[in-house]
């Protein structure tokens, strides 16, 4: 204890110069955690969160009985797994790919090129999405009427909703997202490569039995990750994207919460939905993580 | 006479080898098409676009639509108001990951595992939109530029990154010699971490940046005036509300909007909402790299 207290006295520099990010944490991240209760209160603005009268579940009830709600799962799930079976496997490829060939102009343009589309913002991204998916004008219904096929108005065809989002995603990170990928195989011990060589091994042999494998941990991690947040598909390039004629297939948990919360100004309500959907990304990434550490020996924690 | 020798590569080896740059090539053609379409369409005639003829190079060259967007006092305001809060917010940011990292990275510092702990559950448990919202009304940030910076003063990740670098590049040897010397862990902080974390500043100065700079939730959230809104959300009405701004179709004629000035605007738009970006990203793409591989391999 005495020990203790002469280290923290000897560092009070350090505990000065960390207050300013703590306070930030403690006013901007934790209030808001205990602000959660207002999920199980009525909230008047008038009498405050803490003076609102408790309700129990009574707003979560109504979420599950409301019609929306097997609609809003559904949706969720499907848009956010459908972007994981496309997004993850992708990056992994691209950057076998890129670390097959010798640094030159071809491997230094493919990612420069690659990389950038991940700095266009979400905004950008869905009016490029708009405006060469509109018909008649857009290049993608031209070709498509070039090609003979009828013209489609992509942006409002429900079925195609989740296949547009989840394909410009993949546009845009697919570079990105590779370069955690391309890092792991830098930091591969070369003598690997020169015992095997020396094997007779093949380019194929190589990726298949070397650089694969030496991407499994970093890729777990990756994958628990993204399972983690499978229930917090993006509100904001979903909420962008959307129009009258594709909400059938294009609301999800996060938008219906700012409609009904924001718009609606249905703060509890709003809160109810916002917590059930944390709550399952929590316990998804808990047991993927035991899962992860079952398997393969690799988790978060 | 020297001849080099060299063992040819094995017939399966070299067509694996072609497959893949024959793949690459066309992948990054697929990335880079549609940048290029928007470039060629935004520098065409109106005619040109609605009609169809801009398959990859501008048909009519014109600069019409640029010249009208600088006419445009709410999308110039928008430009102004997005520097506004990127320079201002990216100081806070950078600022914040420092004071944060820093000790977190210095082992004799007692219980800054609990500070760790404190900052990770941010990471996987937050309060939500709505609460956070109430908070922020609460503090009377709404409708004013705090409401876009304190909300999200740093990341975790960069913080965890910046922690993993000051740990991990910067010898123990250099602590000794200036604690030796008198210097305290501020002046240590200042005058030898910091020089010595240029790549890894220049990276998250950067992603910080950028992420300001694409935001545009936090404006339709906490803004309502519209002289503070930013660039993204001015785009957002133009572009995805189709609300375009009188000023800038001002001197254009009926005739010509009819043929659809408003499509070869909106090319135009995204073209100028991209440049600050696209200069700086060249600058700094190493450097990204870079980062991305100091946090990942030594985590």
């Amino acid at each position: 204890m005495q020990q203790t207290w002469t280290r923290v006295r000897r560092s009070w520099e350090l505990y000065l110069l960390v207050l300013l990010p703590v306070l930030y944490l403690l006013i901007f991240q934790y209030i808001p955690m205990f602000g959660v209760i207002i999920a199980f209160k009525d909230f008047n603005i008038i009498k405050g969160i803490l003076g609102s009268p408790w309700v129990g579940f009574k707003h979560f009830t109504d979420l599950f009985q409301s019609p929306n709600f097997p609609l809003l799962i559904k949706n969720t799930l499907l848009i956010s797994l459908y972007s994981l079976l496309a997004g993850f496997p992708i990056p992994i490829l691209l950057a076998l790919a890129l670390n097959e060939i010798r640094t030159g102009f071809f491997k230094r343009s493919v990612q420069m090129i690659t990389y950038a589309p991940h700095f266009i913002s979400t905004v950008v991204m869905v009016s490029i999405i708009i405006l060469m998916l509109s018909p008649h004008v857009g290049v993608v219904d031209r070709l498509f009427s070039f090609l003979g096929w009828s013209d489609t108005n992509f942006m409002g065809e429900p079925k195609l909703f989740k296949s547009i989002y989840v394909w410009s995603g993949v546009w845009q990170e697919m570079g990105y997202a590779s370069i955690i990928y391309i890092a792991a195989l830098s930091g591969v011990d070369p003598s690997l490569y020169e015992a095997a060589r020396m094997d007779g091994a093949s380019r194929l042999k190589k990726i298949l039995y070397i650089d694969l494998p030496s991407l499994l941990p970093i890729a777990v991690t990756m994958l628990i990750l993204s399972l983690g947040s499978v229930m917090g598909v993006g509100f904001e390039k979903i909420y962008l994207m959307q129009n009258s004629l594709n909400v059938s297939t294009s609301e999800v948990i996060s938008t219906y919460v700012y409609k009904v919360g924001l718009l609606g100004a249905n703060f509890s309500f709003s809160s109810a939905v916002g917590l059930f959907n944390s709550i399952i990304n929590l316990v998804l990434l808990v047991s993927v993580n035991a899962i992860a550490r079952r398997v393969s020996e690799n988790s978060l924690w | 006479m020297l001849t080099k020798t060299k063992i040819r590569e094995p017939f399966g080896d070299r067509v694996l080898l072609v497959t893949i740059y024959v793949l690459l090539g066309a992948l990054t053609l697929t990335v880079l098409y549609p940048l290029l379409y928007i470039l060629s369409s935004s520098l065409s005639s109106p005619n040109a676009v609605v009609s169809g003829q801009i398959w990859l190079y501008p048909v009519e060259f014109s600069l019409k639509a640029y010249k009208s967007i600088f006419q445009s006092s709410q999308l110039m305001r928008g430009y102004y108001n997005s520097i506004v809060y990127t320079v201002i917010g990216t100081f806070i940011n950078v600022a914040f990951t420092v004071l944060m990292a820093f000790p977190l990275s210095q082992r004799a510092m007692a219980g800054r595992k609990y500070i760790m702990i404190l900052m990770m559950i941010t990471m996987f448990f937050s309060g939500g939109l709505i609460p956070t919202y109430l908070l922020v009304k609460n503090l009377h940030l709404l409708d004013t530029r705090w409401a876009l910076w304190l909300p999200s003063a740093f990341s975790v990740f960069q913080v965890i990154i910046a922690r993993t670098f000051f740990m991990s590049s910067i010898p123990m040897e250099l602590q000794e010699a200036s604690q030796i010397d008198g210097c305290r862990d501020t002046r240590y902080l200042w005058s030898i971490v910091l020089p010595l974390s240029k790549p890894i500043l220049a990276v998250m100065t950067l992603m910080y940046a950028v992420g300001h700079w694409n935001a545009y939730f936090d404006a339709l959230i906490y803004l309502r005036s519209e002289a503070l809104f930013p660039l993204q959300y001015v785009l957002r009405n133009m572009l995805i509300l189709n609300a375009a701004d009188p000023e800038m179709l001002a001197n254009t004629a009926q005739k010509l909007r009819d043929q659809g000035f408003e499509q070869v605007l909106k090319y135009a738009l995204i073209v100028v909402a991209c440049i600050p970006v696209l200069i700086m990203y060249p600058f700094v793409q190493k450097h990204f790299v870079k980062g991305v591989m100091i946090g990942s391999l030594k985590g």
